[in-house]
């Protein structure tokens, strides 16, 4: 097996963002969380990505500002390193290696130069013990620096970082772990410990799930598995301690946050209300409700500006102090399971899967960001433990992204399986899909496999759809019947079957003339049009599992695997087996825009990848063990800018690339070096100037303001284009007197197209080409908003030129 | 083991009366606690929380406040009178008008010295205590408006009167008001015009003022400056009342809502010395309004509407996991109010306010412990004048009837038509002679061959009369050697050789025989004289068994083995007293006890529990096998079918009356309580 050292696994778009608290910077314009493998930093006021952290090879679990200069932030990790960063430039300061794996970080005021951290009891790692431990940070200026001058505080903790809370700037330390609270003292080297006892009376459990300490005050706020919060004092004395009790939640309260003057208490739990509590005015409270999904964290700005919360959608909400959502930054939505598998949006490039109950979702992997959820099953979803809702369990494009088809099934314990096929059309107007036609009960069982007729030039679509119950059948896009008002609808072209076989699988062929679909045992060929058996390829005996058709140059193959861990490779002119070999495939799916397919095959607990192509016996690439456990769904996504790499093992990743999902739910993808390189340099490349609030576009105008003053130093002030008078009354006429924009529009786009010839301008834009390259579809946006309002112009007219001569 | 025809009765509709103010002598442990019938009732917190005396109220009389001044109690109500309690005769020894129209609050200052009461014409009236009376002093400058609350500075020197709209500060020296404290109106209900009632006060010693009003809230004053401190918002509706504890370190207010708020006094970081008050737990023990509280060193003492006591011990102040720490629900009185005719069949039911009488039907004896009982017959006995009735007795042949109130004795013949049809009506005869002795008397009793009524009388004395043929004859009056407090049970032999007093000192007397049991610290709670072996079974508060042998004049060697073995923790666990002892005469080695919450068989034959075993419900222990039974079995019998027991006795026909009174029936009785949303935002 050759080694293909450039090419591995990482993770890339879609990682958490809710896996630990975030953080938000001193003057609230930042919100830095902990995001797989890096840590991100979005701008709290736009939402946008401003940099990302990388450099942990493990699991971020902690982001902590630090303490005695907030311009810098420390993170932890899994792989036993705790990083310092610059996170307004993005550069990292300093990697302490601490040896053993990291699951939270604190910091306070009070202890300078030294971190908290939970780490696993060293003694026995079978059993799941943490321990507090205390790290002294050493002060030298290298890069890489041993940090090995642990000391314990507390055993016995738990690994959830919102169960240890730091009080009064440090002077105690407040920890819980199931039913047991431990404060201990600083100063006096003291610990008190509380415990409760598991059930009230009245049922409730008493499992205490998150602390938060108040700022001033000796107050411990508690939360419980029962939504009960209670608020601890006077715990200096082992007996005399007392606590108050504040009950809203329903269920358990999942975070706990005091503002930093400590005059409030957030708390969220699964309703996903937001409670704001009046400390010593407990009666008083204020609530925001709807926000979406159960909030699993809450944070404060340091300056009390802005509040955080985190959800169990993979979302943070930015709220102002004054309880009212600002910004969303929402990440990629997991669920328990995605039914309708990884599929890619032709139209949008945007990768698609289940979302929110009930909701497919639209994600951009190139921006790393969500588009939007389209409502599938459009009925209000019930948060209720046991009740059964509508999923959407399949999904599928056709190949122009006009058409998509989702399949939504119930299946309540006492009733028949309800299933919905609907057929959206996307809407040019509205830019996105409109529901068109809705087939209620469309198979008598469950639906296993679903596709439309691949060729884009085809004049009518088909979409076939196969059932347990025995059929398989292609629906078609009919004319109005009668009504004319009524657009037209899909209908039910042919019910195909074949002895009585489950059909489990079904694929078109490339170019939509011929459709495969594979009964237990038998594959049949069909033709669409005639709907005409053509052939049916025998295969050695086991239920087919995939079938695919090649493309391009090899599309005269059909690749199916069995579940008797075959795969096999027909040649559609001879109808005849090609070759076979034996290879337990799970999943095998083909690469739309070249000849390669990949096949993931289980073996021993992990999962190995082959690429290749049909018509060569080697494979392309093949990698073992690319991750533990099985591999659910994978699918090529095409790139958007094509790698030109020479070498023979990265050349499948050129055109595309190959996500998949493993069976933790985590998104991977494989990068080369090549482009991690590329990735790498862009980062460092962005310089970011501090005063404006930092978005990709802001990159772009302020590195051309950046070098434009450059210039203007270097040089002498490059004289102005010569300004017409159009532009001179433009610019000096009060608005209310001018004419309509619209009138003036075209006259003054003229007027600011001066020639070519002027010499000093070329300079900018050979600088600034790859930019421009990179976010063309931006300048587009900015044109537009140039022509919305001749005021806007003005002050950015000096900027405007370069883009327009390029589109010119 | 025996089995028992039941008569299960649940139509004995006894209501308690509401509890409507309380309060707690530190001194004594005793906590007196008056009812909305004008009843008062006096618990012993140092014995086992036991209801040792209760002093029946009359018609139109309701207590609006209690004050102890040492020993001597003193009550106040509407009808404008000021009365003190005579403790050891248990009725009251005067009354004196204060002529200020109705009296919303008494309170003495801490030296016991004076008596203010806060009346409904503005005016608070201080009242001097002397040895035997009190005597009115002097008015404090009058206000406008009613004073609803009063409470004194530790030191005597001033006193806080909660208002209408405002708390008002007096020096109690020149008697002028040197502050007012305004509340503001409510602003959540209803409209700003209502009033505001301040509904309590509580004067702390570094001159902190806490009060309690009808907005809801619980404001804390500076009684030196008259500045508002802090407000704490508890309800929507009334904060009906504030105790303090004794050291002053905790605040605890009962609102309608039927919950028990604290405050407690604390620093806001450790190593500070500045303290405020911060609320802390809620308590939720009662279903309607909390309208008395008392705060002692270790509990919160709350009752109200629904008409139950509550101990709720502060677990920061006793010891975790032991009897101390467990809360208490004093529901029903520790008295019987049921008397049972043995021979004829017969249950008198006693009110406050009149007697009914029943006649056990003939149960369809099916082997079942469960029969139904038919009436077949029932007579009402109203009472005469306004005094409440404090207890009644039943002569085992059925014949007479004799019921006492405060003031007045009285004696009924029944004549039964035993041979006729069951559904004529019983007349009865008044009796209207009775010898002079018998007027203040606690506890009746009827001799077991139905011939000699015993009553107890002041002084802790029993007098003895004859009673035959709608005559009644003086006989004789047994006096103790010693002792003053009043005398509770009374409990005749079935030979009628003996008599058996108990009193609430913890004395028992057995006369004719002029024994005295020895004492024993708590005070009996049922007393018997066994019919074949002549020895006496105590019940204590404390939930002791004691068996005295009469013959030998020493305890028994089964009560002697008893004590040694002490007794099992199950048993001392049980919050509520036993009531009544009865003996089974065809097992005399059989006692029959029970309390309001189960009833036991104790034989005597059988091994005491060891300490491990566990106290099996009898129909529990007959489902398991042969060897796990005996196992199991021990002189302790414990029967839980039956819940919330007021009467068991075993009549002559060795059938079993029960007489329940679940605590559905008394809850469907109470008023409405306010209203409450339960979830909403």
């Amino acid at each position: 097996m050759v080694e293909y050292g450039d090419i591995r696994v990482v993770y890339r778009g879609g990682s958490k963002i809710n896996f630990r608290k975030p953080v938000i910077s001193n003057d609230s314009r930042f919100l830095l969380c902990a995001s797989g493998e890096s840590v991100k930093v979005f701008s709290s006021v736009t939402e946008e990505c401003v940099h990302e952290l990388r450099g942990h090879t493990g699991q971020v679990t902690g982001v902590l500002l630090r303490p005695s200069n907030h311009l810098q932030v420390y993170s932890c990790s899994t792989d036993g390193t705790v990083r310092l960063w610059d996170f307004t430039d993005g550069i990292l300061v300093r990697t302490y290696v601490v040896g053993y794996p990291v699951y939270s970080i604190y910091a306070s005021l009070n202890h300078k130069e030294v971190v908290f951290i939970v780490t696993p009891v060293q003694s026995d790692k079978r059993t799941e013990l943490f321990q507090l431990v205390a790290v002294n940070l050493p002060q030298t200026p290298d890069q890489l620096v041993e940090a090995r001058d642990l000391s314990a505080v507390l055993s016995d903790v738990s690994s959830n970082p919102s169960t240890i809370a730091f009080g009064r700037g440090g002077e105690y330390l407040a920890s819980v772990n199931n039913l047991k609270m431990e404060i201990y003292f600083f100063k006096k080297n003291k610990s008190y410990s509380f415990s409760l006892r598991e059930y009230t009376k009245n049922g409730g459990k008493n499992t205490f799930t998150c602390i938060a300490c108040h700022p001033k005050d000796d107050c411990v706020a508690t939360g419980h598995d029962d939504g009960k919060i209670r608020l601890w004092r006077n715990f200096k004395q082992k007996k005399e301690y007392t606590y108050s009790t504040l009950h809203w939640h329903h269920s358990a309260v999942s975070s706990l946050c005091f503002t930093p003057e400590g005059t409030n208490l957030l708390s969220g739990g699964v309703e996903s209300v937001l409670v704001q509590w009046r400390y010593n005015q407990e009666n008083q409270k204020d609530f925001l409700p709807r926000l979406g999904a159960a909030i699993t964290h809450v944070t404060v700005s340091p300056d009390g500006a802005l509040f955080s919360t985190s959800h169990s959608d993979n979302k943070i909400t930015i709220i102002q102090s004054c309880v009212k959502v600002s910004a969303v930054i929402q990440g990629l939505v997991k669920g328990e399971n995605v039914t309708t598998g990884l599929l890619v949006d032709p139209r949008s490039k945007a990768l698609v899967l289940n979302g929110r109950p009930g909701h497919l979702q639209f994600y951009s992997l190139q921006r790393d960001k969500l588009l939007f959820h389209l409502d599938i099953v459009q009925q209000e979803y019930i948060h209720e433990a046991g009740l059964e809702q509508f999923e959407v369990v399949r999904a599928a494009f056709d190949a122009s992204g006009l058409w998509l088809a989702t399949v939504e099934e119930r299946k309540q314990k006492s009733a028949e399986l309800e299933l919905n096929l609907k057929l959206w059309s996307f809407d040019e107007q509205t830019q996105s899909f409109v529901l068109n036609t809705t087939v209620s009960a469309p198979h008598e069982a469950r639906i296993t496999a679903m596709c439309f007729s691949q060729a884009a030039d085809s004049q009518t679509t088909t979409l076939v759809s196969a059932s347990r119950d025995g059929h398989f059948k292609a629906w078609q896009l009919g004319l109005p019947a009668h009504t004319d008002d009524e657009g037209p609808s899909w209908s039910c072209d042919f019910v195909g079957a074949y002895h009585g076989l489950v059909p489990r699988c079904c694929c078109f062929s490339a170019d939509g003339s011929l459709l495969a679909v594979g009964f237990q045992e038998v594959v049949t060929v069909w033709n669409p049009t005639s709907w005409e058996l053509l052939t049916t390829l025998s295969q050695p005996p086991g239920d087919v599992r995939n079938l695919c058709f090649g493309q391009l140059s090899c599309s005269k193959y059909l690749l199916g695997s069995n579940n008797k861990k075959m795969v096999c490779c027909w040649n559609l002119l001879t109808c005849s087996l090609e070759w076979s070999t034996s290879m337990d495939v799970s999943l095998l799916l083909v690469d739309s825009r070249s000849e390669n397919m990949a096949a993931f095959c289980c073996q021993d607990g992990s999962t190995d990848l082959f690429v290749f192509k049909p018509s060569e016996p080697r494979p392309l690439f093949s990698q073992k063990a690319v991750c533990s456990g099985r591999v659910i769904h994978a699918v090529f996504t095409p790139r958007e800018v094509m790698l030109e790499s020479s070498e023979e093992s990265s050349q499948w990743l050129n055109r595309s690339q190959l996500y998949f999902l493993t069976e933790f739910m985590d998104l991977l993808t494989f990068s080369t070096k090549a482009e991690e390189e590329k990735l790498m340099a862009s980062s460092k490349q962005l310089v970011i100037d501090d005063t404006v609030a930092m978005t990709p576009f802001y990159l772009l105008l302020g590195k051309h303001r950046h070098e434009h003053l450059g210039n203007e130093e270097s040089a002498e002030r490059t004289p102005l284009p010569q300004s017409s008078v159009a532009i001179k009354e433009l610019l000096q006429t009060p608005a209310h007197v001018l004419p309509a924009t619209s009138f003036l529009c075209s006259m003054f786009a003229k007027s600011l197209l001066i020639s070519v010839t002027e010499t000093s301008h070329h300079c900018f834009l050979s600088s600034s080409v790859s930019v421009v390259q990179i976010s063309h579809s931006l300048y587009r946006g900015a044109l537009s908003l140039t022509f919305s309002g001749v005021f806007w112009c003005k002050s950015y007219k000096e900027f405007k030129f370069y883009p327009l001569k390029i589109a010119s | 083991m025996g089995e028992f025809k039941v008569h299960r009765i649940r139509f004995f509709n006894h209501m308690p009366s509401a509890i409507r103010v309380m309060a707690f002598n530190s001194h004594t442990e005793r906590l007196v606690v008056a009812r909305a019938d004008g009843a008062v009732e006096i618990f012993n917190f140092a014995d086992n929380y036991y209801q040792e005396k209760v002093i029946p109220g009359r018609d139109g009389k309701a207590v609006e406040a209690l004050c102890w001044v040492g020993r001597r109690l003193f009550s106040a109500g509407l009808d404008g009178e000021i009365t003190e309690y005579d403790l050891e005769n248990l009725r009251p020894r005067n009354s004196m008008e204060a002529y200020g129209g109705p009296i919303w609050t008494i309170s003495s200052n801490s030296q016991g010295t004076l008596l203010a009461a806060g009346c409904e014409d503005g005016t608070v009236k201080m009242f001097e205590v002397l040895e035997d009376r009190i005597q009115f002093q002097r008015n404090l400058s009058r206000q406008k408006g009613r004073i609803i609350s009063l409470s004194w500075h530790p030191t005597g020197s001033q006193i806080a009167a909660g208002m209408l709209d405002m708390i008002k500060i007096f020096d109690a020296e020149t008697g002028h008001a040197t502050h007012r404290l305004l509340v503001e109106r409510g602003l959540q209900r209803t409209s700003n015009s209502q009033e505001v009632v301040v509904w309590s006060v509580a004067f702390l010693s570094d001159h902190t003022i806490i009060s309690g009003d009808s907005a809801g809230k619980v404001q804390i004053w500076d009684g030196i400056t008259g500045t508002l401190v802090r407000t704490h918002l508890l309800t929507k509706w009334d904060v009906l009342v504030l105790a303090v504890s004794p050291d002053e370190s905790s605040v605890i207010a009962g609102t309608s809502e039927g919950t028990v708020v604290q405050f407690q006094f604390i620093s806001s970081t450790v190593d500070q010395q500045d303290k405020q008050w911060v609320r802390t737990r809620t308590f939720k023990s009662h279903s309607h309004d909390v309208r008395a509280l008392v705060h002692t060193d270790t509990a919160v003492v709350s009752g109200g509407v629904d008409t139950q006591l509550v101990v709720r011990p502060l677990l920061d102040k006793v010891e975790k996991n032991t009897q101390e720490s467990a809360m208490r629900k004093i529901i029903f009185p520790h008295r019987n109010l049921v008397s049972c005719a043995k021979k004829a069949g017969l249950l008198l039911f006693q009110f406050s306010d009149h007697l009914e009488l029943w006649r056990l039907g003939e149960s369809d004896g099916n082997g079942e412990t469960r029969a139904h009982t038919r009436l077949t017959s029932n007579l009402r006995v109203g009472r005469f004048g306004e005094d409440n009735i404090c207890c009644s007795a039943l002569s085992p042949c059925g014949g007479w009837l004799a019921y006492a109130t405060v003031s007045s004795v009285r004696l009924y013949r029944l004549q039964l038509d035993n041979n006729i049809t069951p559904l004529v009506p019983l007349s009865r005869l008044q009796v209207s002679k009775l010898p002079k002795e018998l007027n203040s008397v606690h506890q009746l009793s009827f001799s077991s061959d139905s011939s000699k009524l015993f009553a107890s009388s002041i002084l802790s004395s029993v007098i003895v009369a004859s009673v035959k043929e709608l005559e009644c004859k003086y006989l004789h009056t047994f006096k103790p050697p010693s002792g003053e407090q009043p005398v509770h049970l009374l409990s005749p032999s079935e030979d009628g050789n003996w008599l058996a007093t108990a009193n609430t000192g913890g004395e028992i007397h057995v006369f004719d025989l002029h024994c005295s049991v020895p004492v024993c610290g708590s005070c009996p709670t049922a007393v018997s004289i066994h019919p074949f072996s002549c020895s006496l079974v105590s019940v204590h508060a404390d939930q002791q068994i004691f068996e005295f042998s009469l013959k030998q004049k020493e305890f028994t060697a089964w009560s002697r083995k008893l004590q040694k073995q002490g007794m099992h923790p199950l048993w001392l666990q049980r919050d509520a007293p036993i009531t009544r002892v009865t003996f089974n005469p065809n097992n005399p080695t059989h006692i029959l006890l029970h309390d309001t919450s189960m009833f036991c068989i104790v034989d005597q034959i059988l091994p005491l529990p060891e300490e491990k075993t566990r106290f099996y419900n009898q129909s529990v222990l007959q489902s398991l096998s042969l060897g796990e039974r005996l196992r199991n079995s021990h002189a302790f019998k414990v029967y839980r079918n039956f819940q919330n027991l007021l009467c068991v006795d075993l009549m002559e026909d060795h059938s079993l009356v029960v007489v329940e009174r679940p605590l559905l029936d008394i809850v469907s009785q109470l008023p409405a309580p306010v209203q409450q949303k339960k979830f909403a935002t």
